[in-house]
């Protein structure tokens, strides 16, 4: 499914057999069983140039990806990608090296970035091939959930 | 650092497939250890497959790597297919051609432009080349996505297809769905006889080794599924054959097995292997366009094998042209399967290699033991041997450059980690 043209696409990026990589693919799999209305779920494996064409188009987007980037297992990071810029190797541990911070800047380079792109990263604790999240990770799902429903709330009824 | 006596050393190997790290160690001027370091657990698949039905299988291969979930289920559902006795029929086949050629357009373009051209045109990322030719890389945007479409109007998602099933698909697409695509592929095939002409301008160091190439080959085809396996050095066995001459070694420095040929050593999967024991099975077009860039019909330097994947991206667009004008739906989307206990194995051409798939299935249709040897896993000999080879010869350059020439001849190989396990860290020391 590709959700070019949709009004409003929220991708869960990673790989269910990685562990805490899961995340972005289980709180898609989340958001679309609650049926917000006017959105596209979507999963993706977190290859950057898959993404641009996902996001064609959309007016708001919302990824949620785990990453790695030291700080305590279940952080939540948010950030309003339009406005801001992507640390550099904030979103490497995808496992593709042209990711998802690949992708934001390569589309603002090319004029493709859509007008709102919110980046939600989780920061995760296992990696290896499995399944399962961390439990810290697990434990900060509702509210990762919570603040997505706000974002899409606030652009609705803007 | 004594220039004797030095330790060659990048942290990360960036824009490879995983995560991971490669080590050159040198003293006294000559280059001692080659280590391609990988350190996630490499067999987690295998076990997790076992007790899991077989039609299992292709679905959760496929997750073992974002960029070629097609060749896991390819190889998957030959070796189930081989295990049951089933042959599906020429349409099915076809199918399955085209949603490979989706995946090698988009695998291919994404290397080439993204990952392997920036090393050659001097940029640190893609993101920098992007800054400065934008026109280029819009152009592999779309070149890539004719192949992203290709798999969803096939496979039914462009990432980790779910259309794919032991004895064909679940649903076969309409004529329809497919026509809309010949112009695409025709403008695709354009811009990638185009590419073949820019990457051969490219400037690629002197250096040509000897290999033993490993690929697939098929009585009419280029090779994607199936076939025999062949070698440089004259072997000519069927994929049942394989692990008789082929076998994986543990080596201490990796999660990943090593892969080597019995009584032979390392050898080589991937485009390289591919065009030089294939060259007469390219298309004509296909090896015109060879021709034109000066490559072929053998090619020893490996830095070349950017040359190697624009020539078969340029097959792809034809041979996924090809299928879709000659395509009628079959009369049915898959065969029936009869369970049959077995043991069956199968082979495809990722585009980084020959995937090699075996399973052994209990009559209650569940699968009792697995064994999957990814393209790097293979490769990874080779690749640290042109990492020894290229250090040697070229150990005058400047520290700087003599770093991120390794770290291109680590990806000309286009190693997919997350397929031998995750991912690459490269250090020189």
């Amino acid at each position: 499914m590709n959700g070019a043209g949709a009004h409003t696409i929220l991708v869960g990026v990673g790989n269910e057999f990685r562990n805490d990589d899961a995340l972005g693919i289980l709180v898609a799999r989340e958001i679309r069983r609650r049926k917000f209305p006017g959105i596209t779920v979507v999963e993706r494996s977190g290859e950057g140039a898959a993404l641009m064409d996902t996001w064609a188009g959309a007016e708001l987007v919302i990824v949620v990806d785990a990453i790695y980037s030291g700080k305590a297992p279940g952080e939540i990071h948010r950030l309003d990608a339009a406005h801001e810029e992507i640390p550099r190797g904030f979103f490497h541990y995808s496992s593709h090296a042209f990711g998802v911070a690949e992708a934001v800047t390569m589309a603002r380079e090319l004029r493709l970035l859509p007008p709102r792109i919110i980046l939600y990263g989780i920061e995760g604790k296992e990696f290896g091939e499995g399944v399962g999240l961390s439990d810290q990770v697990v434990k900060n799902i509702p509210h990762l959930i919570a603040m997505i429903e706000e974002d899409l709330h606030a652009f609705h009824t803007a | 650092m004594l220039m004797n006596n030095r330790v060659i050393r990048v942290d990360q190997l960036a824009r490879v497939e995983g995560e991971g790290s490669l080590i050159v160690k040198m003293s006294d001027g000559k280059v001692g250890d080659v280590k391609l370091k990988i350190f996630e657990p490499p067999r987690f698949f295998e076990a997790f497959l076992r007790g899991r039905k077989f039609t299992e299988a292709p679905d959760i291969t496929a997750r073992i790597c974002g960029i070629c979930p097609v060749a896991y289920q390819m190889s998957s559902v030959l070796a189930m297919e081989d295990a049951m006795g089933l042959t599906v029929d020429d349409q099915i086949r076809q199918l399955r051609r085209l949603l490979y050629c989706g995946e090698w357009i988009e695998s291919h373009v994404l290397h080439m432009y993204m990952l392997h051209a920036p090393d050659f045109l001097g940029y640190e990322d893609a993101l920098l080349l992007a800054k400065d030719k934008p026109e280029l890389v819009a152009r592999a945007l779309k070149m890539k996505k004719i192949g992203n479409d290709l798999m969803t109007a096939v496979g039914g998602r462009e990432i980790h297809p779910v259309n794919v099933r032991v004895g064909g698909f679940y649903r076969s697409p309409r004529k329809d769905e497919l026509a809309p695509f010949a112009d695409r592929l025709r403008w695709g095939l354009d811009q990638a006889i185009d590419t073949a002409k820019l990457v051969s301008t490219f400037e690629f160091p002197e250096f040509e080794t000897e290999y033993e190439f490993v690929s697939l080959r098929h009585p009419e085809e280029y090779p994607l599924m199936g076939g025999r396996i062949v070698t440089s050095s004259g072997l000519d066995i069927s994929i049942r054959e394989y692990e008789f001459h082929f076998e994986e070694r543990h080596v201490p420095h990796s999660n990943a097995l090593h892969g080597l040929e019995r009584g032979h050593g390392r050898y080589a999967v991937g485009p390289l292997a591919r065009f030089n024991l294939n060259f007469d099975r390219l298309s004509p077009l296909a090896r015109q366009v060879a021709a034109d860039v000066h490559i072929g019909p053998v090619v020893k330097n490996p830095f070349k094998s950017i040359i190697v994947r624009a020539v078969e991206t340029v097959y792809a667009y034809e041979e996924a042209l090809r299928i879709i004008l000659a395509y009628e739906p079959p009369a049915s989307p898959s065969h029936a399967v009869t369970v049959t206990a077995g043991i069956g194995c199968g082979a495809s051409e990722a585009p980084r290699g020959m995937l090699y798939h075996r399973y052994r299935v209990t009559d209650d249709g569940l699968i009792r033991d697995a064994k999957i040897v990814p393209p790097t896993a293979q490769n990874q000999p080779t690749i640290e041997e042109d990492v020894r080879l290229f250090v040697t010869k070229f150990a005058g350059l400047p520290r700087e450059e003599l770093t991120w020439k390794c770290e291109q001849a680590v990806r000309n190989y286009d190693p997919c980690i997350s397929c031998a396990t995750h991912f690459v860290r490269l250090e020189i020391r």
